[in-house]
């Protein structure tokens, strides 16, 4: 390297070529340009004829210079000059280079990537072996290869959702071998390995960091608080006040994933965190399924909603009716209580809860049903609804389920019930037994305060012992269990207050509400709970902040998710198990970022530095062009360009000087031509003949409705489907021939788009001489084959009512030079109907965006130069008649095209006179 | 086995040119349409001129007694003259003859062969007798003469420029020199004054390609002729444009002073302009008596 200001050369001793510059000038002057040899018969004329000066055998001076220009590009190109070289100090022996490799890299890994390229070019020109690797992914051994080597495995680099894991660090750090520099391309967030990292390294030789100064910014998991989200986010704390958008996205009712809510989130200067409550109406917040900073690309910039921000809807109906009572003698007030910070509760009317479509429905004390809301009941129940039931006077009174079974009752009740304990009754208030394995409640610690003073009882039954999910020490059944459908029916054989027994009191009764999915766990969970579990990955987050299918992936052991802290083993993502999801986000709600300081003997480089840029290719280039010149002017001073092959060059040069402006001067001239008027396009068959013939056809088309209408077209244009713009021309005609190749995937692209923005194309088999629809003629295949891709509507045989009958002429049939009534056009929607009184029917939208039909219009159409019919129609008279109203057919046609469904107004013409009248 | 067939297919690629040739000669003949062309005058001949009083000089035998019989006096029948005029071709043959700057348009040889069989075509409708210069093919009448004139054309000769061989000229008859006239002019000049001294009149065709009369030539350039006998070297060809011009203008003016000293007509027909006009030119030379 021999740096000459900002550019440097690989090999400036091939400079030394420049030398010979000067002698090569000398030789090139003193050869003249070799001479033309021409046979010439007027020589005899010459003879004797002499040159006035000699001079002109030597090469002109100008030319003599671009030579020069052109060989001295040459040697400078061969030097290998290079812009902005790299001046590393030229060390040798290993060298590290290590990425931090975690989300925070995400965001502008690219420019990582191409920084290390750098480094690694610079290695490969130093001939040091190298080893690249990231924190996050660290390989078993460290191997340090030729950089060649490694910058082939520089695209596997990609960053991970996740941090270094200290312990990894340490143990990778023990099998390092050797001394070596290092190179470190920091993601700017403070950690505490970073220090012990760096000891080591700046131990084994010099260390240097590449960091950006700049602000990273994390999203913690939103959290629901007194019936508000709370969205907070943090950052680095530096910098000054910003403002930064978070959107919650979720499914919205059709299923498609969109952006629910959109907040702001400002932070004050310095200041690390910004928080925002939101409110979002519960039939939003539980379709939400994530919040994102909106721009951010980075794992830290999403956070997965769990089902922590999920509400149960329970709906509470007391049989009590609005009697007037104490608040603590209500049925429904202890279960209001216990589910309102966890669920969101409805109240109202049985048939208005059931619209509502709740996740539970707790009926206490409730007795008898209207059949319709036993009906109702029933099926949402068989949906996948949970019914609960208290038990109370009136049940206990009531005769249902006293000989059969009632459909939402789990058992049959004994009449009357019992209490146990009171002073009328013998024995002791009964207590809880401990709940069996095979219940919901396993696990629950029973507390020795529950009491059971009165209950309804269930009848004994063959089925009884397997629905009963809790019982009292005696065995008597409290609570009762029966699957209904999807859903289940759940008896509390006492009230849902405090009058039978303490369990509504207790701790005991909340927890069992929560296991019965009435109300919604409380997102933290508790220690040893997780134990044992396996949970499977639903959807992963990478670096980058894109969700992928988590399914194909290994589960994980529900004890790493008791403490979630994303790594190999466990990425960011969410994860389903046992009925409930768990989300694992790179940023916890007490993550805090810093940014990571160095000491004063690590030098610290920004990532951009000035690129280096190789100008070979482009000194190389020059003199290649320098010697296409040379070419030319040689050939002018040598004569050689006038005479013969004087055309020759010239034809190349403007070929090559003026190609791209023809080509655009063309397709200007095509668009000016096609819009400066209404023009009829006909679809490019190929086939020479055809074209000709559509081209007839829609001349005599063109010409029929400038006599006849204010529609005055240009000459017809054909059409190339692959090339041309189709949005210029309203209307396209497509004879179909049956060794037509297929348009391409964008010339669908094209027609769709042109289908759907309102054009019509009338294709024409014109095969309906020897076809009609459903027998299969080859044109009709290709036709078929072609339609196909096209996005083209139901189709229906031409109806007598459709519009096309009265755009302009009154027509019942549409004949070309064949006279075939098989013409399909788009369906007429199915609720069309005839209005009373009125001839046709309520078609009013569209034009139809497809005419398919065989009757061979063009050549009925068509007209030659002078205006002479072209081909024969019919024979005679009828034959004549028949020309004509293919003509009609084709005013019709265009009319519909141009002034769409205006003629099939006028059925409205009366409700607007009447409505005029008034 | 395989010399019977190379002999054929030599033969046929010699014989090639001379359909072509003769189409072409035809084609260009039947562009003229034949005007006037009898002699109009009395003279030896079959059809009927006029009647006129006998002379003296006349013999008895050719009073045409039936016309006489209706008059007191004599009457002679005249015939038209019908007489058959000779004209004999001399067409330059020779190498610089070939020399064609462009593909699209035709070497000096085949328009001068196409042009001078055209002539001899239309020649022969009109009744007259056409031949080659040089006893190489006397003048003859009848559509065998032409084919042999055409075989005979489509021949080419070795040498660099061409002289015309003025043997085998009739007496009185006509003839016609086609060529560049580019080479020596000593030749040129004995054969029309040799003659003008047996009283043989004509036309001079000079046939030049449009690069002959332009000179589109500049820088170093080494011209030869086209047998490659003559050669001359210049550095600046542009230079000596004007002077080419002005040598080949004198040469034109010579030729065009010797034609009528001998009287004789001279004109050039340039290869790009169409072949109709010269072939034109040509017949009516032959028409026009001094």
């Amino acid at each position: 390297m021999w740096p000459i200001g900002p550019i440097g050369f690989l090999s400036p001793w091939l400079l030394l070529g420049l030398l010979a510059l000067p002698i090569l000038w000398i030789l090139l002057r003193a050869v003249p340009p070799a001479p033309i040899r021409r046979r010439f018969p007027g020589v005899a004329l010459l003879i004797g004829l002499t040159d006035d000066e000699s001079q002109t055998d030597r090469t002109p001076w100008w030319l003599l210079l671009l030579r020069m220009m052109a060989v001295a590009a040459a040697i400078i190109g061969f030097a290998g000059p290079v812009l902005n070289p790299q001046n590393q100090e030229t060390g040798d022996g290993p060298l590290l280079i290590i990425a931090d490799g975690t989300w925070a890299d995400a965001r502008d890994w690219n420019a990582r990537i191409e920084r290390i390229d750098a480094l690694l070019n610079d290695a490969a020109r130093q001939g040091r072996p190298v080893a690249l690797l990231s924190l996050t992914d660290l390989p078993e051994t460290t191997l340090f290869q030729s950089a060649s080597a490694v910058a082939q495995t520089l695209p596997n680099l990609q960053p991970n959702p996740w941090e270094p894991a200290e312990d990894a660090l340490f143990d990778w750090i023990n099998t390092l071998p050797g001394d070596f520099d290092t190179y470190w391309l920091s993601d700017g967030l403070a950690r505490k390995s970073r220090d012990l990292l760096l000891t080591d390294f700046e131990a084994r030789g010099s260390v240097t960091v590449f960091q950006t100064p700049r602000q990273t910014f994390g999203l913690r998991p939103a959290r629901f608080v007194d019936g508000e989200i709370l969205v907070s986010a943090t950052r680095t704390p530096i910098g000054n006040d910003t403002t930064i958008p978070v959107v919650a996205i979720g499914l919205d009712p059709a299923g498609v994933e969109r952006q629910l809510v959109t907040v702001d989130l400002d932070f004050t200067a310095g200041e690390p965190v910004a928080e925002r409550a939101i409110v979002v109406p519960p039939e939003l917040r539980n379709r939400i399924t994530r919040f994102e900073i909106d721009g951010v690309r980075s794992a830290a910039a999403i956070s997965l909603t769990d089902d922590a921000l999920k509400r149960r809807e329970v709906a509470l109906l007391s049989g009590a009716g609005d009697q007037e009572q104490l608040d603590l003698l209500d049925p429904l007030f202890y279960l209001r209580e216990a589910l309102e910070p966890t669920a969101d509760l409805i109240d109202g009317t049985l048939s208005d809860m059931l619209l509502a479509n709740p996740d539970a429905i707790v009926l206490a004390d409730f007795a008898t049903l209207a059949s319709d809301e036993t009906e109702g009941l029933l099926e949402w129940v068989e949906n996948g609804g949970l019914l609960v039931r208290f038990a109370g006077p009136r049940l206990a009174a009531s005769e249902i389920g006293r000989s059969d079974e009632d459909p939402l009752l789990p058992v049959r009740l004994r009449q009357g019930g019992r209490s146990i304990g009171g002073t009328m009754s013998w024995g002791e208030p009964k207590a809880l037994a401990p709940f069996a394995e095979t219940s919901p409640f396993f696990g629950l610690q029973v507390p020795d305060d529950v009491e059971v003073t009165a209950q309804v009882v269930a009848q004994p039954d063959p089925t009884l012992a397997s629905r009963v999910i809790a019982q009292l020490a005696d065995g008597t059944p409290l609570v009762t269990r029966k699957q209904v459908g999807e859903g289940s029916v759940i008896l509390f054989h006492v009230t849902a207050n405090a009058e039978w027994s303490s369990l509504p009191l207790s701790g005991l009764f909340v927890q069992m509400l929560e296991r019965l999915a009435i109300s919604t766990r409380p997102s933290d969970i508790e220690a040893g709970e997780l134990e044992g579990t396996t949970w499977l990955p639903e959807d992963v987050l990478d670096a980058f902040g894109r969700l992928y299918d988590g399914r194909t992936l290994a589960g994980v052991d529900g004890s790493l998710l008791e403490n979630p802290s994303p790594g190999p083993e466990l990425q960011p993502g969410l994860y389903s198990g046992n009925d409930r999801l768990i989300a694992v986000n790179v940023i916890d709600a007490e993550t805090a970022l810093a940014t990571a300081q160095w000491p004063n003997s690590v030098t610290v480089e920004g990532l951009d530095v000035s690129e280096e840029t190789d100008l070979k290719g482009w000194f190389l280039a020059a003199a290649t062009l320098l010697l296409a010149i040379d070419v030319i002017a040689s050939l002018a001073v040598g004569g050689r360009l006038r005479g013969p092959r004087a055309d020759i060059t010239a034809a190349l040069l403007a070929l090559v000087l003026l190609t791209p402006q023809w080509a655009e001067a063309q397709e200007d001239e095509f668009a000016l031509n096609a819009t400066s008027n209404v023009v009829l396009g006909y679809v490019l068959t190929g086939d020479e003949h055809t074209d000709e013939i559509s081209e007839a056809g829609l001349r005599g088309l063109s010409r029929t409705l400038f006599q006849r209408t204010t529609i005055e077209p240009s000459a017809p244009v054909g059409v190339n489907i692959e090339t041309d713009e189709l949005a210029f021309f309203p209307f396209l005609y497509w004879p179909i021939t049956p060794d037509q190749g297929l348009p391409s995937r964008e010339a669908y692209g094209k027609l769709n788009r042109y289908l759907r923005s309102g054009g019509m194309i009338l294709f024409d088999t014109g095969d309906a001489d020897n076809a009609s629809f459903g027998s299969s003629s080859p044109e009709g295949r290709t036709l078929r084959a072609i339609a196909r891709t096209l996005d083209i509507p139901a189709l229906e045989p031409i109806p007598q009512d459709h519009v096309l009958t009265r755009t302009f002429y009154l027509l019942q049939d549409f004949p070309g030079r064949y006279a075939s009534r098989d013409i399909w056009v788009e369906a007429a929607p199915a609720d069309a109907e005839l209005a009373e009184g009125m001839p046709f029917r309520n078609l009013n939208d569209g034009v139809t965006p497809v005419v398919i039909g065989g009757n061979d219009w063009a050549r009925a159409w068509a007209i030659d130069d002078v205006g002479n019919r072209m081909f024969p129609v019919g024979r005679g008279r009828t034959g004549e008649r028949q020309r004509e109203l293919a003509y009609r057919f084709g005013v019709n046609l265009i009319m519909h095209v141009l002034t769409g469904n205006y003629k099939s107004d006028q059925v409205h013409v009366p409700d607007l006179l009447e409505r005029l009248g008034q | 086995m395989s010399q019977p067939l190379a002999l054929r297919s030599e033969a046929e690629a010699l014989a090639a040119p001379m359909p072509a040739l003769l189409a072409q000669a035809e084609h260009l003949a039947s562009t003229v349409i034949l005007g006037e062309h009898g002699r109009r005058r009395a003279g030896v001949g079959d059809t009927f001129w006029q009647y006129r009083p006998a002379q003296a000089s006349d013999t008895a035998r050719s009073i045409d007694w039936r016309r006489s019989a209706r008059s007191d006096a004599a009457f002679v029948q005249d015939k038209e003259w019908q007489i058959a005029q000779s004209v004999l071709f001399w067409v330059d043959q020779s190498a610089s003859m070939r020399f064609q700057s462009d593909a699209n348009i035709q070497s000096k040889s085949t328009a001068a062969r196409v042009i001078a069989l055209a002539a001899a075509i239309l020649l022969l409708q009109g009744g007259e007798r056409v031949g080659l210069t040089g006893l190489r093919l006397p003048p003859k009448r009848g559509e065998a003469q032409i084919r042999q004139m055409a075989e005979q054309l489509a021949e080419d000769a070795e040498v660099d420029y061409g002289s015309p061989e003025a043997q085998g000229m009739l007496p009185h008859s006509r003839a016609v020199f086609v060529s560049d006239f580019l080479g020596d002019m000593a030749p040129i000049e004995g054969a029309l004054m040799r003659a003008a001294d047996r009283g043989v009149s004509g036309a001079l065709l000079q046939i030049l390609d449009p690069q002959e009369e332009a000179f589109p030539f500049d820088g170093r350039t080494v011209f030869e002729s086209m047998g490659g006998t003559l050669r001359h070297e210049t550095l600046k060809a542009g230079d000596l444009k004007t002077r080419y011009e002005d040598r080949l203008r004198e040469r034109k003016d010579r030729l065009d002073h010797l034609a009528k000293v001998t009287g004789w007509q001279f004109r050039t027909h340039h290869t790009d302009r169409p072949a109709t006009s010269a072939l034109l030119w040509l017949y009516q030379a032959m028409e026009r008596r001094n």
